[in-house]
């Protein structure tokens, strides 16, 4: 429906805009050189003023219609479905009806609930119905409005521009809005869950326990938040990772920048390239289907246990995954060192090698290392890998050749599944996540602003 | 001649030193190239290994072993007033006791139905369904293999190994043997790959709910993520005054493209799925978690486009009387749209094999049709992937290779279009 509702807008707004310019053409035809605006502008105005408040309100309406009907939905529950419940069970009760609204029934359902799903299917109908009439009628309010403001003096194209002006405005403020919706969130959500368990508990605890009941009637265990194991295996992981791809990548880009002819980028630099495109969850796989039961072969041929999921196994394929990124940004940070420095140090008599290590690779060590750190906050908010390759229980070890788990891990199991926003089990969920992103954008901001103090220096 | 007879000894000395010294400098020098090609080689040996795997897993997925069956379809368990109540069950049972008449107890009757998908009943009745006249005749269908003996005929179960450690018995494989010498086995290209939604079993899974479900997540992510980011990206390089205001807007940018996407996901279900209360597992929030996550890509992007054109067209657009906003509009956007199309696919690319966000927001759920729109609960290729990675039977191992050979196909054809239209059109001031 809103799909449609969007396509109704567009369709409205474009012959809004026929409109609008032919009124305007009229004008020139009449009025002559006395006509400010270009007919088009004439057009775009009438179009701005139909399409724009129908889109606010889609959004506003898609935003609440949800809610709102789920509000509705707690009121009208019978009191036979409700007398004697808890709020998680009248929960279930809630998505029970809502799963027979959309057609979905595993069983047959009891009358009560098929008759609140009628009313609640009734309800969707009208809702979408309404956000249409409604949004169709704001249309035509607009066009007859509009249409009436114009006149061969109007001043439509410093409206038209001014109206566009603050439309992008609009638009490069989204991406602070994201900012600020990622923090509140999280800080939102983790806040909830620090009021259950100590933040001190938290940080320092030893033991990570998170699958405790939703429900009382399920069997699970007591609960223990100490994210301290997690911290570990999501850092062994990433230590792993940044051992296999720092070395080569960082050496694929000495060779790129000193030793290779053209012939041999073209060829590596696609390479890298379609490396890089890969999904992360194709990697995943890899892990599961070749590399884990290599490195358990391996470890077995040397008498030693692997675990199936080994944190060996994902950081290897981590590592892998992460060969372009860090080779592309040692790439462009030797590729800054200017020549004259360079040209210097072979005029010299200095072999490429000894340029390479005395000189570039000293100069271009800032961005390097930003880049190493760009990396590893790469590594450590990987997903799909670990998701796949690495274990689920948190065990406080540093031997590569156990299972571990990640906080990416954690998110994604607590996440998965039931989700009650009022359960330490989904809130630990953002608290990991809010660490996650305080880290990362610790390292991206450190990583940033060295590579841009460093290519100060040379420009 | 004084100074070689006066230095000889010494001269030839140092010679000797600094030929040694050139040799250690040079295998240094050597030495270094070396690492450089074995990382090379490294990177380039995995990535081939990676495609080789996944093709080596993947390609027995892409055919489907069919039996041949005639099915009588008596008009005592299917009444041609109520079709679609008829006992189907009873009337493959009918067809295999035809084919086999010596096997008659209960349990052979059972193992020998398991050569035959589960739901092999349903193929009956959608055919009777579609042409019920074939009712008190008979009628011949290829009914898909159930997953062991898909298996057993692409040689993935080995025939040698002891019985009790294979999933298909002695007696199995000879009744299988059997339909073999009457020719009723084939393994045609397996259509049903793309045109099947996902299934419990894995002869019957397909991937087209998946591919309609990233059609559409997709579609979301580009109508909000493109308009926004061209906006956003014309602001911040043509009319942005330099001031901290903006330059924390810039700052802001280049950290988003930076935040692991999980995070995105989490943005998704607390404010789109909890707060606004729209529908979990749908396209649209996962286009706009997609959306979010890709707009400050379009943004860098549009921008880098944006200010390769050269200075000289907007000066001679404002010299002819054109407002700024003209002049944006009618030249310098036009001149950059190349390089901004070029950026906008491989971002969709980026999105379309985008899997964590999509996770958090539920896109990993089980279902067995096709999403009718945006608010429908979808699946998309990559959380299909990760699905079936995650399913224990044997066959899902090469349906999941299988579905990465498509979900990297998409991808190709994408990059492949954005290699096209930066050669195409791109020039050079």
């Amino acid at each position: 429906m809103i799909g449609y509702a969007f396509l109704l807008i567009l369709a409205f707004s474009a012959v809004a805009y026929f409109v609008g310019r032919s009124t305007g053409s009229r004008f020139v035809a009449t009025a002559g050189g006395k006509v400010h605006s270009l007919p088009g502008y004439h057009g775009a105005f009438v179009a701005l003023w139909v399409g724009l408040p129908a889109l606010l309100l889609l959004l506003l309406w898609v935003s609440f219609q949800g809610s709102a009907i789920d509000r509705m939905l707690l009121a009208s529950l019978p009191e036979t479905l409700t007398a004697g419940k808890s709020a998680s069970e009248i929960d279930l009760i809630v998505s029970e009806i809502k799963n027979v609204a959309a057609g979905r029934m595993f069983s047959q359902p009891s009358a009560d609930i098929v008759t609140v799903a009628e009313r609640l299917q009734g309800w969707h109908a009208i809702a979408d119905w309404a956000m249409i009439v409604v949004a169709a009628c704001l249309m035509i309010v607009g066009l007859v409005l509009s249409r009436r403001l114009l006149s061969p003096r109007f001043r439509a194209r410093n409206v038209v521009e001014r109206i566009i002006s603050g439309l992008m405005i609009g638009c490069s403020v989204i991406a602070i809005l994201t900012t600020l919706g990622i923090i509140v969130s999280l800080i939102y959500e983790a806040a909830a869950f620090f009021r259950m368990v100590p933040f001190t508990e938290f940080l320092f605890g030893l033991r990570w326990e998170p699958q405790i009941a939703l429900r009382p009637d399920q069997v699970a265990g007591q609960g223990a938040f100490g994210a301290i194991p997690v911290f570990v295996g999501t850092l062994l992981i990433s230590f792993i990772a940044l051992l296999v791809s720092v070395p080569i990548g960082l050496f694929t880009a000495i060779y790129l920048v000193e030793f290779a002819d053209e012939r041999v980028r073209a060829v590596v630099k696609p390479v890298l390239e379609i490396l890089a495109g890969i999904p992360t969850v194709v990697f995943g796989f890899f892990a599961i289907l070749v590399v884990a039961p290599a490195v358990r072969d391996f470890s077995n041929v040397l008498g030693l246990a692997a675990s199936p999921n080994s944190a060996l196994a994902a950081g290897l394929v981590m590592g892998i995954m992460i060969i372009p990124f860090v080779s592309s940004l040692s790439d462009d940070a030797m590729k800054a060192v200017p020549r004259s420095m360079r040209d210097g140090s072979l005029a010299l008599g200095a072999t490429p090698a000894e340029t390479m290590t005395k000189v570039i690779l000293p100069a271009a060590l800032p961005g390097i290392v930003g880049g190493i750190l760009l990396a590893a906050s790469r590594a450590i908010g990987e997903t799909m890998i670990v998701a796949m390759a690495a274990g689920l229980i948190a065990s406080l070890t540093i031997n590569p050749l156990d299972s571990v788990t990640t906080v990416t891990v954690q998110i994604v199991t607590l996440l998965t599944g039931d989700t009650e926003f009022d359960s330490p089990k989904t809130l630990a969920a953002f608290a990991l996540g809010l660490v996650l992103f305080l880290v990362t954008l610790t390292l991206n901001i450190i990583a940033l602003q060295i590579v841009r103090r460093y290519r100060e220096q040379y420009d | 001649m004084t100074e070689t007879t006066y230095s000889g000894s010494d001269a030839a000395d140092r010679g000797n030193d600094m030929a040694a010294r050139r040799k250690r400098r040079d295998a240094a020098n050597r030495r270094l190239q070396y690492y450089g090609i074995g990382a090379i080689s490294f990177a380039i040996g995995l990535l081939a290994l990676l495609f080789a795997s996944l093709i080596v897993s993947g390609y027995t997925a892409f055919t489907q072993t069919h039996v041949r069956i005639d099915f009588p379809i008596s008009a005592t368990h299917v009444k041609p007033d109520a079709i679609d109540q008829g006992n189907y069950r009873l009337v493959v049972r009918d067809a295999l006791a035809d084919l086999f008449p010596d096997v008659t107890s209960p349990a052979d009757v059972r193992s020998l139905g398991q050569i035959l998908t589960n739901n092999t009943q349903f193929f009956v009745r959608d055919a009777v369904l579609a042409d019920p006249s074939v009712i008190g005749r008979s009628v011949t269908l290829e009914i898909p293999a159930s997953d062991p003996f898909d298996q057993l005929n692409k040689g993935v179960i080995d025939r040698n190994v002891p019985e009790n450690q294979r999933r298909v018995t002695d007696r199995q494989i000879g009744w299988f043997d059997q339909l073999v010498a009457q020719d009723r086995v084939t393994a045609p290209f397996n259509w049903a790959l793309f045109t099947a939604p996902n299934s419990r079993f894995p002869e019957l899974a397909g991937l087209s709910g998946a591919i309609v479900g990233s059609a559409l997540t997709l579609l979301v992510c580009f109508v909000l993520s493109f308009p926004i980011g061209i906006a956003a990206a014309i602001y911040l390089e043509e009319f942005a005054p330099k001031n901290r205001w903006t330059d924390l807007i810039e700052v802001n940018i280049n950290n988003l493209a930076a935040v692991p996407s999980i995070v995105f996901g989490l943005l998704g279900l607390a404010v789109f799925l909890n707060l606004m209360g729209l529908p979990r597992s749908a396209p649209l929030v996962g286009g706009m978690v997609l959306a979010l996550m890709t707009l400050p890509t379009m943004i860098i992007v549009t921008r880098a486009a944006l200010k390769a054109v050269p200075p000289s067209i907007r000066e001679a657009g404002l010299g002819m009387g054109a407002s700024k906003h003209q002049v944006i509009m009618h030249h310098v956007l036009p001149l950059a749209m190349p390089g901004i199309l070029t950026g906008t696919i491989i971002g969709m690319a980026h999105a379309l094999g985008e899997t964590a966000p999509l996770l958090l927001i539920g896109m990993n759920a089980f279902i067995t049709s096709e999403p009718g729109g945006i608010t429908d609960a979808a699946t998309a290729l990559p959380t299909q992937v990760f699905i079936w990675a995650d399913s224990p039977e044997r066959g899902f191992v090469a349906r999941t290779a299988a579905g990465i050979l498509v979900l990297l196909g998409f991808l190709i054809i994408m990059n492949g279009l954005a290699v096209w239209l930066r050669q195409r059109l791109e020039r050079t001031w």
